[in-house]
């Protein structure tokens, strides 16, 4: 071992973190960013409310409301939601399958930095010249240059750089979990968040590169006269609507899954009890990433693909809700004569399954093809799918948070908080989305900046306004939870929540290396098969010795921001930008594949049970 | 975790013989993966609009049999080369292995050159970027493919360049074999390009 360096390189603060290849601290990074993305995408929605709250005023006006709505969803579905999915993967995927490190520590940290820049590309819209306004579907012809401004070109080159980062993100993680897998953890002895993660991220392969294709398509049309949207020269949009929801379809998985392997660990873990129904769960999980390929012209109903289209898209559709139901009654049925204890994460978990179910059920109705020309833009579509992604996927990161969180920083979240926290959401979240679906039934549609008095609709609005300020303060709530956290000196034990799996067996936060020894897997619920042993930890499968660490990097930073300054030149049509931008990432990309990582050996005699200072 | 890089003697597959390796050589072929959709995307997108001429020049007008055939004789060849690198590898001969991907990339080289003048050809029969939806889609989707064909050349040429210096190691076999299964891959791509774009797009008709 004689050419490594024996100690790991000094690092510390803002330069640690911005060349750090270790998986948890690039969690942490992503979960930093998806915040801060979070909380844009929530004044925006806060702001569309506000605009709804009474008929016929005019806050915003027409203009700003369309980017506002545009903005809205683009941030809250690429650049807050997901990268807090990938925090939590990050975090605790390599810990839940007794790895060291992931499959590619350099791809990881270039996954996020590219996630990073591209999100902060698309958000300077607001700055440079409007942001995008044609929908966060960006419906051609609506997003050409003939109805839309330059903000469009912002969403065309910022969402293609952050997809780039999440392509590589996942593929990362299914090397790691297909490769990495401590020994006896066979694929039917992996906890459900791995596993939902091994599928999302097989989603994330087969579904990203169709919006890939569709970005440079649009891309060409709006910067160098391309025609494949313009129906003037031959060009057909309903390509785009295509491309956009062959992407678009799986990406509601690829949101929802990770949210379902969440919830299946806090409801086991707080009734004490192994999951029910795990093998089911685990076929249930794979069929759902199957169908959510062969469903996505369910967007396209009334786009006018034909009766016989339609009906076979609508019954595909439909089949969706059964392994869906298989996973509610597997959770019931976990829950069912176990020993329930309430904290806050488990609330969240509780609360997430009839609000989910609903948010189904509205959809089951959606996809009846006659049905949906009825409801299609209409507030019942908004109803349908804020109560899957906020009242799933939302409350699963929140149960997943307060679940992990100590695990993550080594600190307890603060119960009493947690729980207003909880109540203030929970409540705010129904106020707000339930009367949607009644106002949608009267006839209101999607994407208008104002409506008429006495229509009906004054009620509906107003209180749905009202549950937005609710939502506020339980997001308030949260953040002042994470400060009370840092702030507080008491430090979480290694298993606070008396856990079943891998991540539980090691310090909180885990050591750089995660484990000293690589555990030895012996069934599922691999921490609870020793605990029922009698055994204090896991049984080691190697003996201890020295442990190589890859080294930290600034390339991916670097590489990030070249591509970020080529985005400014495609935008605004500079060449030599773009061609400096571009050069400078190809340098980066040359210097990194030239220069072996040797990476470093953490010595055995240094190995201590201790954590990273996070 | 292992990470070894003089050895005497090199391990059989050496591309697979670390576990980094192991990761590269599975995250490539998921890579290829992706990269399959992503094609698929685009031909999808140029099936739907290959009659879309909008008055320009339509394929039966432009394509030119001789051409297209050269071109796809030079990179099935040079599709064979690269699998001559690959056993190459699996002996262990740095020397064969640098051989038959300076060949590979020649013929590489010499397709990209015959790609050019066909694109600056169409252009001067009139065909541009914003002709036609046919026009697009066809520069898009062959365009792409061209400059995969570009990339992969200079990332075998990076790969020749650092193998001299470092020679055939556990490190650098997975590189090369990488590389190789990368150019079939375009290859692959190239003769499904050849018979949905060239060979219909000559018989013409309305197929799609
Ligand atoms: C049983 C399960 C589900 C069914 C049957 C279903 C069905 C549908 C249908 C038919 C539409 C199209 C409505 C229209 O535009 O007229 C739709 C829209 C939507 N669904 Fe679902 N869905 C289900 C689950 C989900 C999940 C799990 C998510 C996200 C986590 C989701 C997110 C969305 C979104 C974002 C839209 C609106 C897209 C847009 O037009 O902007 N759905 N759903
Ligand atoms: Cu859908």
């Amino acid at each position: 071992m004689s050419a490594h360096a024996s100690h790991a390189p000094n690092r510390s603060g803002l330069w640690d973190y911005l060349t750090t290849v270790d998986h948890k601290k690039i969690a942490i990074l992503y979960l930093i960013a998806g915040g801060i993305f979070f909380l844009a995408g929530g004044l925006e929605a806060l702001l569309i409310r506000l605009q709804l709250m009474y008929p016929e005023i005019e806050l915003v006006g027409a203009k700003t409301f369309n980017e506002l709505i545009t903005m809205h969803g683009t941030t809250m579905i690429f650049l807050a939601v997901m990268p807090v999915i990938f925090a939590l993967m990050n975090a605790i995927v390599p810990l839940q399958i007794g790895a060291r490190d992931v499959a590619f520590p350099f791809v990881n940290a270039l996954g996020f930095w590219l996630f990073f820049f591209g999100g902060v590309l698309l958000n300077t819209s607001w700055f440079l010249g409007g942001a995008p306004d044609a929908g966060w579907t960006s419906y051609t012809t609506l997003a050409l240059n003939q109805y839309s401004g330059i903000g469009v070109d912002f969403y065309v080159l910022g969402l293609q750089i952050a997809g780039l980062g999440t392509l590589i993100g996942g593929i990362n993680f299914l090397v790691t979990i297909i490769n990495m897998r401590a020994p006896g953890m066979t694929f039917m002895r992996m906890p459900m968040f791995t596993w939902s993660s091994f599928i999302t991220s097989g989603l994330i392969l087969f579904a990203f590169p169709a919006i890939t294709v569709g970005l440079v398509l649009l891309m060409f049309d709006r910067l160098f006269g391309g025609n494949f949207f313009n129906p003037d020269a031959g060009g057909n949009v309903v390509i785009w609507e295509h491309l956009f929801w062959i992407f678009g379809h799986p990406e509601v998985y690829i949101l929802i899954l990770p949210a379902f392997g969440i919830i299946s660990e806090v409801v086991s873990t707080f009734s004490r009890k192994r999951l029910f129904g795990y093998s089911s769960m685990v076929f249930a999980t794979a069929l759902i990433g199957f169908l959510g390929f062969m469903v996505w012209a369910h967007h396209m109903f009334t786009t006018g693909l034909g009766a016989i289209a339609n009906t076979l898209f609508g019954l595909a559709t439909m089949l969706i809700a059964v392994p869906t139901g298989i996973k509610i009654f597997n959770w019931l049925l976990t829950m069912w004569g176990g020993q329930i204890r309430f904290p806050t994460a488990n609330l969240f978990a509780v609360g997430f399954i009839p609000t989910f179910t609903i948010g189904g059920m509205t959809g089951v109705m959606l996809a009846v093809p006659p049905a949906d020309y009825q409801y299609h833009d209409s507030y019942f579509v908004v109803a349908h799918f804020h109560y899957v992604i906020v009242g799933g996927l939302v409350f699963g990161l929140f149960a997943g948070l307060y679940y992990w969180w100590p695990k993550m920083f080594g600190k307890m979240l603060n119960e009493t908080i947690g729980k207003w926290n909880f109540w203030t959401f929970f409540i705010g979240f129904h106020l707000t989305f339930f009367p949607q679906h009644f106002l949608g039934l009267m006839g209101m549609p999607r994407r208008v900046f104002t409506y008429l008095k006495d229509q009906n609709l004054d009620m509906g609005n107003f209180i749905s306004t009202i549950g937005a300020f609710g939502m506020t303060i339980g997001t308030i709530l949260f953040l002042i939870n994470v400060v009370v956290a840092a702030k507080s000196s008491k430090r979480a034990p290694a298993d606070p929540w008396d856990g079943r799996s891998l991540e539980w067996a090691i310090p909180s936060p885990p050591p750089e290396y995660n484990f000293v020894q690589t555990p030895l897997v012996r069934g599922l619920d691999a921490l609870w098969v020793e605990k029922m042993a009698g055994n204090k930890g896991m049984t080691p499968a190697e003996p201890i010795g020295d442990i190589h660490m890859p080294s930290p990097s600034f390339l991916p930073f670097l590489m990030s921001l070249g591509l970020f300054v080529a985005g400014y030149g495609f935008i605004y049509h500079n060449y030599v930008v773009v061609v400096i931008g571009l050069l400078f990432t190809l340098g980066c990309m040359f210097t990194r594949s030239v220069k072996d990582d040797p990476g470093y050996h953490i010595h055995e005699d240094e190995l201590e049970e201790k954590g990273v200072k996070a | 975790m292992a990470n070894h890089h003089a050895h005497a003697v090199l391990p059989d597959e050496p591309e697979k013989a670390t576990l980094e390796g192991k990761n590269k050589v599975l995250g490539f072929w998921l890579f290829l993966g992706g990269e399959t959709v992503l094609f698929g995307s685009l031909f999808a997108t140029f099936i739907a609009l290959r009659d879309q001429a909008n008055g320009g020049p339509t394929s039966q007008a432009l394509f030119d049999m001789n051409l297209v055939a050269v071109a796809t004789l030079l990179l099935l060849t040079s599709s064979m080369t690269s699998v001559m690198a690959t056993l190459a590898l699996h002996k262990k001969d740095l020397k064969k292995i640098q051989l038959w991907l300076t060949i590979t990339v020649l013929l590489g080289l010499g397709f990209l050159a015959l790609e050019i003048y066909e694109f600056v050809h169409y252009v001067n029969e009139g065909l541009k970027m914003s002709t036609s939806a046919f026009a697009s889609a066809f520069y898009t989707l062959v365009g792409f493919h061209g400059a995969h064909v570009a990339f992969g050349i200079s990332w075998i040429i990076l790969l020749q360049v650092s193998a001299t210096k470092k020679g055939l190691t556990v490190v650098t076999a997975p590189k090369f074999y990488l590389a190789c299964l990368y150019w079939h891959f375009i290859d692959v791509v190239w003769v499904f390009i050849f018979t949905v774009v060239y060979l219909m797009g000559m018989i013409g008709g309305k197929v799609g």
